[in-house]
């Protein structure tokens, strides 16, 4: 058993409303800078919909992820490693930026700078790559905002399998959610495993993914490896980059600045322990259906004594086992099962999980008549079930519809306790929970307080570095900045920077 | 002026390339990158860039084992220098109009698609116009070559190169002589080399052939100070676990 701790994060989608704060404070802190423009770190997008860039979800198209070979092998679904670096010179899966959009300006000035004329002057957009002029815009980073275009473009979504789609085109039973993406610092990475220069890896300590941009010689083979298409190739300083989950903030035990600006408060973020042995076995379940029970299967109870005893044997900070306990990712996806993986078929076990959303019941007919516990049926809710589940459990209904019934539940308790004065754990037994279980659902999931939001350990950074070595350095740079070179001496037989390792790990 | 040329200016060119490149590896390797431009504009470069690369190694293989293997193991394996310069002309010709075709397709997208234009810089096409004119000068060569089909001419090119690399004094005087066009070849060549560091070609040096062997696919980076002790169940297969690594730099 090797024990790793990760800080996951859960987006509870009943609370989303798609004001894209989340995305704006993002791209403010991380990509308004050259060949960035167009990446979204943190995009939402509405769905049922194509999404960004274009049918990101078809890995049919775009190869992202993993296979599971018919010799029973785990290996990206792009190629082995020699079909990988077979397409070095011409990646045949990497997306052009049309499939996400190209990225405009307006010609603000022109508003104050224009002559007197018989029309209102306007500000007309322009590529931020060539500088020219674009006539018509045809794309951006949500394009289907709240059902924008037809249904017939966005009906191609890859999670409408299995759907009997045309109906949802009805004005009638048109339905819809907001869907915020960003990476998914996955337990078993494919942008990693694609990556030829070694670049991309996985931090132990906390389990972000980050691409070493001194290492990364822009090869691209990562940007086709996602699945969520979540690493972003900055075509100025050719390089690729990807979410951070804000690691200078998780570090001082900040939430990233996405969860921390999230006005729904639909965002946590918590630790997670995990056994980095059973990661291969898990990602390589037999079938795609396994997949999300057999990621619930790597993750460690913080609770056990015997899992404490050998966390702390293999070196894990106390704080850290403390925070694991009352980590809100651990209760949601582990203790209530309210909370899902996005796309487990792509087998690389994500660690960003979702609550699915409940929606309203389906027709008028069905509105007057409840179920027996005073709840309508999950199935005749607007959202098709199997439309979330093909989202987030490969196709299977079961853990999707009693996650959903388990927060109707919490609603006609809580309305029961608060409304009628009655406490009823007869709504809480039918979904297999207890009113003091509920009770906590309700504190932490629909109260959502900052301090049950996020449960986060600071890093212990002194344990390695000297923070005096490092005063007056640079942060973040697209530059050589505070760099020292790649090499670890002098020219004159002196370490640049220490790094107070022992000497076996040097 | 010919001993300049092939006597010293030789040296210039591989110092500045050598030097050159450990400079901006060890000082500056965020710079060092392959700067792919496929992201802003696919047409074109599928085709263009695998003629190009294609041709190109093929070509550096050869020049690469056909100016420095050393004349005394051709003997020892009794090639004839003759039967050596057909294949040349041969394999060359073939991964010579391969290159330029790809390189052709290349130049074209990079000066007239206005996204690769703008996004440009003006080393990327020098560079590229200096490889076409390259290539084109070492195609004609092959016409020079069907001359004196016999290799005495290679002969002359080999005796040079790797008089360079064995610090020969004479080695200059072994090209006199040479068909310009054969001079010119060289010259750009080397002038090539000296813009090595400076150039997007630096890629090349960092060909990630080392994935191949990478054990496992994953990379774990730790900040332990003690390494953690070995698994009890060392028997497991080694390539299907992640590389746990220590932490090289303080950063990140």
């Amino acid at each position: 058993m090797r024990i790793r701790a990760q800080i996951g994060m859960v987006l509870n989608l009943d609370k989303c409303i798609g004001c894209h704060t989340c995305s704006v404070t993002c791209k403010n802190v991380w990509t308004s800078r050259d060949g960035v423009e167009y990446a979204w770190f943190n995009n939402v997008e509405t769905k049922p919909g194509t999404g960004y860039p274009t049918d990101w979800e078809n890995q049919k198209r775009w190869n992202g992820g993993w296979v599971r070979t018919k010799s029973g092998k785990l290996q990206p679904r792009q190629g082995a490693k020699w079909r990988i670096l077979a397409n070095i010179f011409a990646n045949p899966d990497l997306p052009e930026i049309d499939d996400y959009y190209e990225p405009f300006d307006y010609d603000y000035d022109h508003l104050k700078s224009a002559p007197e004329m018989e029309a209102f002057p306007t500000a007309r957009p322009r590529s931020k790559i060539t500088g020219e002029r674009i006539e018509k815009i045809e794309k951006g980073p949500n394009w289907e905002e709240i059902l924008g275009g037809e249904f017939s473009k966005r009906s191609q979504d890859y999670n409408f399998e299995g759907v009997q789609k045309e109906i949802y085109g009805e004005y009638e039973n048109t339905f819809m959610m907001y869907l915020p993406r960003l990476c998914e610092h996955c337990l078993n990475p494919a942008c990693a495993a694609s990556c030829p220069s070694g670049a991309i890896y996985k931090r132990e300590e906390d389990g972000i993914v980050l691409i070493d941009q001194e290492k990364c010689r822009g090869w691209r083979m990562c940007v086709s490896g996602c699945p969520y298409k979540k690493v972003y190739y900055n075509w100025s300083t050719g390089k690729s980059e990807k979410c951070t989950l804000c690691y200078p903030r998780i570090e001082s035990g900040n939430p990233t600045v996405c969860s921390e600006t999230c006005v729904g408060r639909i965002r946590y973020l918590g630790v997670m322990l995990y056994d980095a042995d059973r990661i291969e076995t898990a990602a390589n379940a037999p079938t795609e259906q396994e997949l999300y029970d057999a990621q619930l299967g790597v993750f460690l109870d913080p609770n056990d004594p015997e899992v404490i005893a050998e966390a702390r044997a293999q070196g894990i900070p106390e704080d850290w086992l403390r925070a694991a306990k009352a980590s809100p990712i651990w209760k949601m996806a582990m203790e209530w099962k309210v909370a899902f993986p996005l796309h487990p078929e792509y087998r690389t076990l994500p660690m960003v999980w979702y609550i699915p959303p409940l929606s309203p019941i389906q027709n008028a007919a069905e509105a007057g008549k409840l179920g027996a516990n005073g709840m309508p049926d999950v199935k005749s809710l607007r959202i098709p079930v199997r439309y979330l589940a093909n989202m987030l459990t490969a196709g299977d209904e079961a853990p999707v519809v009693s996650a959903l019934e388990r927060m109707m539940a919490m609603r006609a308790y809580m309305r029961a306790k608060t409304v009628d004065g009655v406490i009823d754990e007869g709504i809480a037994a039918r979904a297999g929970l207890s009113g003091r279980v509920i009770e906590e659902m309700y504190k932490v999931m629909a109260l959502a307080d900052y301090e049950d939001r996020f449960v986060i350990p600071t890093t212990h950074r002194e344990q390695v570095e000297n923070a005096y070595d490092i005063r007056t350095g640079e942060g973040f740079t697209d530059c050589n900045g505070c760099s020292t070179g790649m090499s670890k001496g002098s020219l004159f037989g002196k370490q640049k920077r220490p790094l107070n390792m022992a000497e076996a790990m040097k | 002026m010919h001993n300049f040329i092939f006597g010293i200016y030789p040296y210039i060119a591989l110092s500045v390339l050598l030097i050159g490149s450990v400079a901006r590896y060890e000082r500056d390797p965020f710079t060092w990158k392959s700067s792919s431009s496929q992201l802003l504009r696919r047409r074109q470069l599928i085709l263009g860039s695998i003629l190009f690369h294609v041709g190109v190694l093929t070509i550096f293989v050869g020049h690469f084992f056909g100016l420095l293997t050393p004349l005394w193991l051709l003997e020892a394996l009794h090639i004839p220098h003759e039967a050596k310069q057909i294949l040349a002309m041969a394999v060359g010709g073939v991964a010579g109009v391969m290159a330029l075709a790809g390189g052709a397709i290349l130049i074209h997208r990079r000066l007239y698609d206005p996204r690769i234009r703008a996004t440009s810089n003006p080393m990327d096409i020098l560079i590229l116009a200096l490889l076409l004119v390259q290539i084109t000068l070492g195609l004609s060569t092959i016409f020079v070559s069907a001359q004196h089909i016999d290799g005495t001419e290679m002969v002359k090119f080999m005796r040079w190169a790797q008089g360079i690399f064995t610090l020969d004094p004479n080695a200059a005087s072994y090209t006199a002589g040479a068909s310009p066009i054969f001079q010119a070849h060289i010259f750009l060549g080397l002038t090539i080399f000296i813009l090595f560091p400076f150039s997007r070609l630096v890629h090349m040096l960092s060909a990630p052939v080392r994935y191949l062997w990478r054990p496992g696919y994953q990379i774990v980076r730790s900040r332990r100070t003690v390494p953690l002790a070995a698994r009890p169940d060392a028997s497991r297969p080694k390539a299907h676990r992640a590389a746990v690594r220590p932490a090289a730099k303080p950063a990140e």
